[in-house]
């Protein structure tokens, strides 16, 4: 578990991980994406891989790095509680949003409607 | 994770003292803004589903108070307090946390907004004092994080079942 922490408390590293939550990739995909170069790229995976939060599977001639799915969950079920509370609080806020956009809508139609 | 769920929360732990979450939302930040500043809306989301929500102040400018207190209906309360320390309208609100029950644990919040394509993403910041005060958050929620799941699933039973 601090192997995981230790890993993740690196910029660099976090953004790789942001990065990989949306897709894998290769070495070169995630400098480009980044800004960063390949060998620091190729450090910084190593370490996250020794983590046991990143996996490479090598597709056609390319080496592809995605997330380690049961790596992720050990960090997850550790959150579980916190992740509750804000999940929720969350989608009270998705209910409230959702409110306010129907009223500006109808807002908006009310004064489209009086400009005629 | 990234999760197929709907909410598709991310939270990563940053750091011994720090979390930091990430969320979408469908819809502008002006919306967004107004449901995180506006007390009548904010006592709709803040707290858990299961209580109801009062908010005693919430002054978001630069060194404004916040207080709310969220009520259960035995009539047992918890009551949350802070500072403004830094208001950007649309951008960005940090804020000082504290549970009035455990005074000095102070830990501060950074949420900010960005917005594409008509969505918002927002990224909360949350900065402990010390590991044990990230360890003592995380874990308080754990008897109200699961009786929430349980009452979640006694609503959809009970939907199933109409």
């Amino acid at each position: 578990m601090n192997a995981t922490f230790s890993a993740l408390a690196e910029p660099n590293r976090l953004q790789i991980v942001e990065l990989l939550r949306h897709r894998p990739l290769s070495v070169g995909g995630i400098a480009e994406r980044l800004r960063m170069r390949q060998p620091q790229v190729s450090k910084h995976l190593r370490v996250l891989s020794e983590a046991g939060l990143v996996q490479v599977r090598p597709v056609a001639q390319q080496r592809i790095y995605g997330l380690r799915a049961e790596g992720l969950k050990e960090l997850d079920d550790w959150l579980v509680p916190y992740r509750a509370i804000w999940s929720d609080r969350f989608e009270r806020m998705d209910e409230v949003l959702r409110e306010l956009r129907s009223q500006e809508k109808s807002k908006k139609g009310s004064t489209d409607g009086h400009r005629k | 994770m990234a999760t197929a769920n709907k909410s598709d929360l991310a939270i990563t732990r940053v750091s011994d003292t720090e979390l930091l979450l990430t969320r979408e939302f469908d819809a502008p930040r002006d919306l967004v803004w107004k449901a995180m500043t506006d007390p009548a809306l904010m006592s709709r989301w803040w707290g858990p589903r299961r209580y109801r929500t009062v908010v005693d102040e919430l002054d978001a400018r630069p060194g404004g108070k916040w207080r709310m207190r969220n009520i259960a209906a035995d009539g047992g309360e918890h009551a949350f307090r802070g500072e403004f320390r830094d208001v950007v309208p649309l951008e960005r609100i940090v804020w000082t946390f504290e549970y009035e029950p455990l005074p000095g644990h102070i830990s501060v919040e950074t949420m900010t907004l960005t917005e594409r394509d008509g969505r918002t993403l927002l990224t909360v910041r949350n900065q402990f004092s010390s590991k044990e005060d990230l360890e003592g958050m995380v874990n308080s929620g754990m008897e109200s994080g699961a009786r929430e799941s349980y009452e979640r699933l006694d609503e959809l039973i009970a939907e199933l079942n109409t």
